[in-house]
């Protein structure tokens, strides 16, 4: 059974059709990308399925779950973890805590026993610091886990950004442009951490812009064009799709 | 454990002021500062739901008066009328009513203390949940004016209800024995006993609160105020935080005015007033909206002044002025670091300035 | 009931109303052009009844009435200038703090000049006991002039709007700050600009109400959560909202007398705000396509 399923989704603000019918599936162990040029629908279609808002029609299963309806925090304790392309860091926390926030679905602290401070909080609170700072390390930040994560540098907000949504212990992570606003050299870097992720058992559905890291490592892509989906290929058969070609380099 | 660690140099001082009082015969100054530790502790209520949940609450009397009006209300009126209703009659062999004379001789039937603290506090809990659920979804000026809205309501209630005393409000209200012998009450003799009872109850907050912001509900508030949308996909209910947040707020003020209701024999209309919620915001923000140790400082240094009478009948005008001053020069109040640069920054500019001149 | 009470009943909550669908413009005014809801705005009602009581000791009431308005401008003015004008990207919970500020210390400085007597213009014509009638019921000239007044500011308004360049660039303002700049228009002095017409707006109501109600330092807050409420009934924004709104609010409290002990008359609107706010935020006539770009 497929880990994701996007059934014929619609999506309209107003008079502007964002998404047209689109349908594809995710299977598990997947790197999955979506890619378009600007405004074809990606950054809209990751909004419905992490539930940030409702689609018009159609149907988002995760899982065999009908996650139409859903709010975002229902749908992150399925186990969907996502980042955002203009990342959206917890100001005025430490890179540490904003990972340990990561960990709340996997925690179960309440008001009354945070506020009494029971023995299973203590125990409960040692693992989530010392699992975000396993994070951290395995990112490569762990030196600025006490640092204010918005006085970060970008690619380290990255960073952070990634290690609170692997706090989760997602199934599936949604990377809305990983790349955005990085360097060749961090872009491979940021693709080699995809895949690295993907080995340990999370499934990855990213949006992206950047050709060359979508080719090196998806296993299958979706392009959208004006909201439609117009191909669905491994990479290679993408880079000889006609019309694709033609989206990208334009018609003569 | 650290977190906890500046409570120690709080107590040694709270220490301190007790014995220079009792040693320099200016015992009176502790009925100030009780007074004011209890109305600090709603401050530090409404310090977290605005600093750390991001609400605003201009309502926040109203949930003090609740407390307070209906802890005097129950202690006070007498239910010698009903007595054969099975409910206070159930109530009477329990044990939580309590029986005597006034002071005409009559016989009197009141409700104990403990009960009506415990039915005082529920209700504003109660009353939170239910304000609570529309409220908070509206934000900014909407939230704002709602809680402002609620807040009057509440004041003209107590002010058009005969049984909580019209504008002269309730008065007798008699002491709150807790425990050990001790009580809640305003008695020349336990003075220095209310000083530590109040200082007690808002330490246990201050510590409770501090518990809470270093948790993961702690962290996921401030995640909320952070970015609502990430925390929200992060897997935190902002909507659920924020209710909890607000009824704890809530909770703190209704026992505040509990208390101090016992402490000071009474309450009257004014501690619902609209002035007295605005000028819990105004100590939240100087104090910096998203600390607590300000708010509590503030607290106890603007409300034991405020007291002693010193702003005399410029008592709202300087809390205006707080506010306006504040959110100009220093939004993120006066312990910011931001703020200690500019001034730093303003003082080191001028004598620069100066020194060019001579 | 008799249709004279009923009639009485309908003047009286149509001259109340008149005066909160003025509140509620100047809410309006200063909203469209800055987003910000003025806590302070019951406080320029104040003012101007205040002041132009003290000056009437001075000079015949006509003239007192317009130096009260173009005082209370200036105030306006000034407290734009002083608080709001030099904030950079202030965050909404600031200026609600700010404005809230402002209402409390003009209530201050109110006492401390005029004390807490509850003061009075004389009537414009006639004294308390002359009326005149209408369909039958008896009412005082001076609910003509409040009437009056609050129509010919709704006129003037919307005439300066449609057909002034000023007004146009404060439309412009209103409609995308951002782009209104890079217009050239001096969006800065138009936010001040919209203080003063609410300040001056105010100011008159103040005055023309001030006979039939009374002024006092702490009328501001009262009023000011009225004209909310009537603003957001009418849907935040829309002057002709307000207007229907306010008249809307004001019959119901008029009615409301007899149903609704004296005491929680002020809770009646208070009760209808929390009521739309919880569920219509965008006003009884606003779309809610328009409210999804506003912030609740």
């Amino acid at each position: 059974m497929a880990l994701l399923e996007v059934k014929q989704l619609y999506k309209r603000f107003g008079g502007l059709h964002a998404v047209t019918d689109v349908s594809f599936s995710v299977e598990p162990g997947q790197i999955k990308a979506v890619i378009g040029p600007n405004g074809a629908g990606k950054t809209t279609l990751f909004n419905i399925i992490s539930g940030t808002f409702p689609a018009t029609s159609g149907s988002v299963l995760f899982q065999g779950k009908e996650l139409q309806g859903k709010k975002p925090y229902q749908v992150a304790a399925l186990g969907m973890a996502r980042t955002y392309q203009n990342i959206k860091m917890f100001s005025g926390m430490t890179a540490l805590e904003n990972v340990m926030v990561g960990c709340h679905v996997q925690s179960s602290a309440g008001f009354l026993s945070s506020m009494f401070r029971m023995p299973w909080i203590w125990r409960e609170e040692v693992a989530i610091r010392e699992r975000s700072m396993e994070l951290l390390t395995l990112l490569d930040i762990a030196e600025h886990a006490n640092t204010d994560a918005s006085s970060l540098a970008f690619g380290q907000q990255r960073a952070v950004e990634l290690a609170r949504a692997l706090a989760m212990k997602p199934t599936l992570l949604l990377l809305d442009e990983p790349a955005a606003g990085l360097n060749i050299y961090e872009t491979a870097e940021v693709g080699r951490l995809i895949t690295k992720i993907r080995d340990l058992g999370i499934t990855v559905l990213l949006v992206e812009h950047d050709m060359s890291l979508v080719m090196d490592i998806s296993d299958e892509i979706v392009v959208l064009c004006f909201g439609e989906k117009i191909a669905e290929d491994l990479p290679a058969a993408i880079q000889q799709d006609p019309e694709v070609i033609k989206i990208y380099l334009g018609e003569d | 454990m650290k977190r906890l660690l500046p409570i120690l140099p709080l107590l040694a001082c709270v220490i301190g002021i007790q014995i220079v009082c009792s040693g320099t015969d200016t015992l009176y100054y502790l009925t100030q500062m009780t007074m004011a530790a209890y109305y600090s502790l709603l401050i530090l209520g409404l310090c977290v739901l605005m600093g750390y949940a991001g609400q605003i609450s201009l309502g926040h009397a109203g949930f003090f008066a609740i407390g307070g009006y209906i802890s005097a209300g129950l202690t006070t009126h007498s239910l010698v009328p009903f007595k054969d209703n099975g409910l206070i009659r159930f109530l009477d062999s329990t044990g939580l009513l309590l029986s005597g004379q006034t002071l005409y001789g009559e016989e009197l039937l009141v409700i104990s203390p403990g009960l009506a603290c415990a039915v005082a506090i529920l209700s504003a809990a109660v009353i939170a949940v239910f304000i609570g659920i529309p409220v908070l979804k509206l934000k900014g000026h909407y939230l704002a004016m709602a809680t402002l809205g609620f807040g009057i309501i509440i004041y003209r209630v107590v002010l058009a209800v005969e049984y909580f005393g019209e504008a002269d409000g309730i008065s007798e209200v008699p002491a709150f024995p807790l425990f050990a012998g001790l009580s809640v009450n305003g008695n020349f003799g336990d003075r220095v006993a209310n000083y530590y009872i109040a200082w007690g109850v808002l330490l246990l907050g201050l510590i409770l609160l501090l518990n809470l912001i270093d948790s993961r509900v702690g962290r996921g508030l401030r995640g909320i105020h952070g970015s609502e949308e990430a925390a929200d996909a992060m897997g935190v209910d902002t909507a659920r935080f924020k209710l909890q947040t607000f009824v704890l707020s809530a909770v703190f003020a209704a026992v505040a005015g509990v208390f101090l209701t016992h402490y000071n024999g009474g309450i009257g209309p004014s501690e619902a007033g609209v002035m007295k919620s605005v000028r819990y915001v105004a100590i939240v923000a100087v104090g910096g909206m998203a600390h607590l140790w300000g708010a509590l400082l503030m607290g106890i240094v603007l409300n034991f002044l405020s007291l002693r009478g010193v702003f005399g009948s410029y008592d709202d005008a300087v809390f205006g002025s707080i506010l306006i001053v504040i959110m100009l020069f220093a939004p993120n109040g006066i312990l910011s670091i931001s703020f200690r640069h500019r001034l730093t920054r303003f003082f080191t500019k001028g004598k620069q300035e100066k020194g060019g001149g001579a | 009931m008799t249709s004279e009470l009923f009639i009485q009943y309908l003047l009286a909550g149509i001259t109340y109303g008149s005066i909160y669908a003025i509140v509620a413009i100047g809410f309006n005014i200063i909203y469209n052009t800055t987003g910000i809801i003025n806590f302070a705005q019951g406080e320029f009602v104040m003012f101007g009844g205040m002041i132009a009581i003290t000056l009437l000791q001075f000079m015949p009431l006509p003239l007192a009435i317009g130096l009260s308005v173009i005082l209370t401008m200036i105030i306006g003015a000034g407290i734009e200038i002083c608080f709001i004008r030099w904030l950079k990207a202030p965050s909404v919970l600031r200026l609600i703090i700010i404005t809230i500020g402002i209402s409390i210390l003009s209530r201050e400085v109110a006492v401390h000049i005029w004390g807490e007597s509850i003061r009075s213009l004389p009537y414009f014509v006639g004294n308390e006991v002359s009326s005149i009638s209408i369909f039958g019921a008896r009412i005082s000239p001076q609910v003509l002039w409040v009437v009056a007044a609050s129509a010919l500011m709704f006129i003037c308004l919307g005439i300066f709007f449609k057909t002034t360049s000023v007004g146009r660039e404060m439309r412009a303002c209103a409609s995308n700050r951002k782009a209104a700049t890079l217009c050239g228009i001096n969006t800065e002095n138009m936010v001040t600009l919209s203080f003063v017409l609410s300040a001056g707006m105010g100011a008159l109501a103040g005055c023309v109400m001030s006979p039939i109600t009374y002024s006092q330092y702490d009328m501001g807050t009262g009023l000011a959560i009225k004209g909310f409420t009537v603003a957001i009934l009418g849907g935040l924004g829309s002057s002709g909202g307000a207007v229907v709104a306010g008249l809307l609010l004001g019959v119901i409290e008029a009615f409301s007398v007899s149903v609704v002990p004296l005491a929680f008359q002020d809770a009646i609107a208070i009760a209808i705000l929390l009521v739309i706010l919880f569920i219509r935020p965008q006003g009884l006539f606003g779309s809610k396509e328009a409210s999804a770009l506003k912030e609740f």
